[in-house]
C-alpha cells in the first residue's frame, strides 16, 4: 500500500500487480454503462416512471387488442354473409329527349324505369378479368331471384341464389353454417334455412317444388339446412346450383352478379372503383353496402388512436419530468465528467439512452402486463354457451409495435433533458 | 523544479491572459489582468490567494473548463485559445488532471470504477489494460482495501485520494488541485498532500495546487499569489 490515512507514503507508485475483478463489460460503450448505473443509482425513481410506462403501455396493449379483437369479430360476422364487392349489372337510366334546337326537354316528367332482372354482359369474360386481378381471391357468378316453394297446402316466398359451389363457398363460407344434412348441391338439390325448414316441417332429403320468377317449375330435394345467425334470412334464403337457377328466373346462361372475395377487406372500395373503371358493371363494396357499419368501426379506431396518443404524450411527459430532475441532481457528475473529457456528444448519448432504457423497460412490463390482463378479461367474458365472445388480436406485431413505440417515445422524451445535459457549462455544473 | 518537456515546451503558458465577466454589459467585470505564466514539466506550485481573488478563474481557464477574453493559453506546445470544444475536450481528457475541493466521484460507481471512467469514455483503453492502470492507482492511493466499495461508502480522505486516481488515470502532463484539502482533517490533508507531491516527484506531473494553508504553500518548490487578479510569484 502506498498510502494510507494519516501516514506518509513510503512506497513507490508504481504499479501494482493486483488483478482487479472485471468492474464493467468492456462491450458496452461507455454511455451504456453510465446510464444504466445512473437508473440504477435512482432505482426508485426509475421503479416509479417505469411502473408509469408499464401502466401506460398495458392500457395502449389491452384496449388495441381488444378493440382490434372487436372490430375483427365484427367485421368478420358482417361479411361472414355477404360477398367483399358484388358486380351487377348497371341500372337502367331514363334519358330525357331534348329538342336540340331549342334547347328545351319533351317531357317535364321522367318516370323512373322498371329495373327489369337481367344478366352481366359477358359476365364469363368479366369474371377472368377481375379474377386475374392479384387484389383478388375469388370471383363467383351467381343468379338471384325470387321463387316459390310449396309443400301440400303451404307455401312460402323466398329467395333463391344459384351459384357454383366451389367458388362461392370461398365467398360465403356456407358449409359452416350447414347444422344438417351436407352442402351439396347438384343439379336437383336446395339448401334451405332452419326457420323455412321449421315453417314447413321437412327435413334432409325431402322433396320440395319450387316454382321461379319465370314460371318454371322443378321438384328440388333438401340436402342441407344452414343457420346464417339471422331468423330473417334462415326463413327465406334458399342455395341451388347455378344452372337450376337460371331455369327458375328464366335467365339461361346469365348471370345477375359476381361476388367477389379480395386480400384487403379495408381495399374493397378502391378495388371496386378500379373493377368499373375496366367494365361495365355496378361494383359496390361491403364498405358501401354497410356504410354505417364501417363509420362506426372507423370511429371506433379513431378514438382507440386518440387514446393511445394521449397515453404515449403522459408516459414521454413522465420520462421527460424524470430525467429534467436527474439532470439537475447529476448537474455536478455531469460537470466533472466534462472535465475529465467526456464529449457534449457522449452526455448527450447517455441521457438519451436513459430515456431509451425507461421506455423499453416500461413496455416490456407494460406488455406482460396487458397480455394478463387480456388473458383475464378472457377468462372473465364468455357468452351463455361457454365460449369467448369475441377472439382478442394477441398477434406478435402488437407487441412489436408497442415496444418500438414505447421505446421511440422514450428517446423523444429524452431529447430536451439531454440536450441541457450536454449543454451544462463545466465550470457551473462543478460550482453547483 | 523547472524542467520543460520532452522538447523543452513549458506544459503550461499563458500570456497576458485576461478574463471578463458580463463582456458588452455595463457590469462588465474584468477578474484576471494580464496574467503570464509559465510552468515546466515536475513544477510543483502553490497558488495562494484571498477568496474572490480569481484563483479557481485561473484555474478553470488553464484546466480548459473556461475560455479567456484575451491572451493565449497552451498546453504543452499547443495553443488553444482557437480550439473548438471537442478539441478542448479532448485535449483535456489526455493532458489535464483535475481535482477538486469536493471529490465530485460519482456516486453510482465504486472506488475502481471511478477511476477507470476517463479511461473508459476515451475508448483507447482495452478491458484488462483499463482494470489494470485503475487498480494500480488505487493501491497508490492506499485504498485497494476498499476499492470495490461505492465511494459513497468511504471517508472523505479516502473519496479524495480516489478522486487523485482519477485524475491521474489518462497519465496527464498537468494536474490541477482546487483546494483537495480544503474538507479534509489535517491527517487526510497531508496524506492526500503527499499523494500529490509524490506523483509529482516520481512521474513528474506537473501540480497545480490552489490552496489557503500556508504550511501546505510552504511545502510546494514555488507559490503563485493571486491577489486582485493579478499574480505575484515568489519562491
Amino acid at each position: 500500500m502506498a498510502v494510507s490515512s494519516g501516514a506518509a507514503p513510503a512506497e513507490p507508485v508504481h504499479v501494482a500487480t493486483t488483478v482487479a475483478p472485471q468492474p464493467f463489460a468492456r462491450w458496452l460503450p461507455f454511455e451504456w454503462i453510465v446510464a444504466i448505473r445512473f437508473l440504477r443509482e435512482g432505482r426508485v425513481q426509475t421503479a416509479f416512471i417505469i411502473g408509469g410506462v408499464a401502466l401506460g403501455v398495458a392500457v395502449i396493449v389491452f384496449m388495441s387488442a381488444l378493440i382490434t379483437g372487436l372490430q375483427s369479430s365484427l367485421i368478420q360476422r358482417v361479411l361472414t354473409g355477404i360477398p367483399h364487392i358484388q358486380l351487377t349489372p348497371r341500372k337502367d337510366i331514363v334519358r330525357a329527349l331534348r329538342d336540340t334546337a331549342a334547347g328545351m326537354r319533351e317531357g317535364a316528367v321522367m318516370q323512373a324505369p322498371l329495373q327489369r332482372l337481367k344478366g352481366i354482359d359477358q359476365w364469363q369474360s368479366v369474371v377472368a378479368q377481375v379474377g386475374a386481378m392479384p387484389e383478388v381471391v375469388v370471383a363467383s357468378p351467381a343468379v338471384a331471384g325470387s321463387a316459390v316453394v310449396i309443400r301440400g297446402d303451404v307455401s312460402r316466398v323466398i329467395g333463391l341464389t344459384g351459384m357454383i359451389p366451389d367458388l362461392y363457398y370461398r365467398v360465403v363460407a356456407l358449409p359452416d353454417k350447414i347444422v344438417k344434412g351436407v352442402s351439396r348441391l347438384d343439379g336437383t338439390d336446395i339448401m334451405i334455412g332452419t326457420e323455412l325448414a321449421a315453417d314447413l316441417g321437412i327435413g334432409v332429403g325431402d322433396k320440395l317444388n319450387v316454382t321461379g320468377t319465370g314460371g318454371a317449375t322443378t321438384t328440388l330435394t333438401v340436402t342441407g339446412i344452414f343457420d346464417l345467425g339471422n331468423k330473417y334470412v334462415n326463413q327465406r334464403s334458399t342455395f341451388v346450383a347455378l344452372r337450376t337457377a337460371q331455369t327458375l328466373v328464366a335467365l339461361p346462361g346469365g348471370v345477375t352478379s359476381i361476388d367477389i372475395t379480395v386480400h384487403d377487406v379495408y381495399a374493397a372500395d378502391v378495388i371496386a372503383q378500379r373493377i368499373m373503371s375496366s367494365a361495365d358493371v355496378q361494383a359496390d363494396s361491403w364498405i358501401t353496402t354497410n356504410a354505417q357499419f364501417f363509420t362506426a368501426i372507423t370511429a371506433q379506431t379513431i378514438s382507440m388512436n386518440a387514446i393511445r396518443f394521449f397515453v404515449g404524450l403522459s408516459v414521454a411527459f413522465g420520462i421527460a419530468s424524470v430525467l429534467v430532475v436527474s439532470v439537475v441532481q447529476k448537474s455536478r457528475e455531469i460537470g466533472i465528467l466534462r472535465a475529465m473529457g467526456i464529449s457534449r456528444g457522449q452526455v448527450l448519448r447517455v441521457f438519451l439512452l436513459q430515456g431509451v432504457v425507461l421506455g423499453l423497460g416500461g413496455a416490456l412490463a407494460g406488455s406482460l402486463l396487458g397480455f394478463v390482463g387480456l388473458t383475464a378479461w378472457m377468462q372473465l367474458t364468455r357468452a351463455a354457451d361457454g365460449s369467448s365472445l369475441f377472439t382478442l388480436e394477441l398477434s406478435a406485431g402488437l407487441f412489436a409495435w408497442t415496444l418500438g413505440l414505447a421505446t421511440l417515445t422514450g428517446l423523444v422524451a429524452a431529447v430536451v433533458p439531454a440536450l441541457r445535459a450536454a449543454r451544462l457549462d463545466p465550470v457551473v455544473a462543478i460550482n453547483g | 523544479m523547472a524542467e520543460t518537456t520532452a522538447n523543452g515546451t513549458p506544459v503550461v503558458e499563458l500570456r497576458n491572459m485576461r478574463k471578463s465577466y458580463d463582456v458588452g454589459r455595463p457590469n462588465e467585470t474584468e477578474v484576471l489582468h494580464g496574467i503570464d505564466l509559465v510552468l515546466h514539466r515536475g513544477d510543483f506550485c502553490a497558488v495562494m490567494g484571498p477568496s474572490g481573488s480569481g484563483k479557481s478563474t485561473l484555474l478553470n481557464l488553464i484546466g480548459l473548463l473556461d475560455h479567456p477574453t484575451s491572451g493565449s493559453i497552451a498546453i504543452s506546445g499547443q495553443e488553444t485559445t482557437t480550439l473548438d470544444d471537442a478539441a478542448l475536450t479532448r485535449l483535456r481528457g489526455h493532458s489535464i488532471g483535475f481535482v477538486f475541493q469536493y471529490h465530485h466521484l460519482l456516486t453510482a460507481f465504486t472506488a475502481l470504477e471511478n477511476v477507470m471512467m476517463p479511461m473508459l469514455g476515451d475508448q483507447e483503453f482495452a478491458n484488462a489494460a483499463m482494470t489494470e492502470r485503475a487498480a494500480a492507482l488505487i493501491d497508490t492511493v492506499g485504498l485497494t482495501p476498499w476499492r470495490d466499495r461505492l465511494v459513497g461508502q468511504l471517508s472523505g480522505g479516502q473519496e479524495q485520494r480516489v478522486a487523485v486516481a482519477r485524475a491521474l488515470a489518462m497519465k496527464p502532463a498537468l494536474l490541477l488541485a482546487d483546494e483537495p484539502t480544503g474538507n479534509l482533517d489535517t491527517t487526510s490533508a497531508d496524506a492526500v498532500f503527499t499523494l500529490l507531491r509524490k506523483v509529482n516527484a516520481e512521474e513528474g506531473t506537473t501540480v497545480l495546487f490552489v490552496t489557503h494553508n500556508p504550511l501546505l504553500a510552504a511545502r510546494c518548490d514555488r507559490t503563485i499569489d493571486v491577489v486582485d487578479g493579478r499574480t505575484v510569484s515568489r519562491a
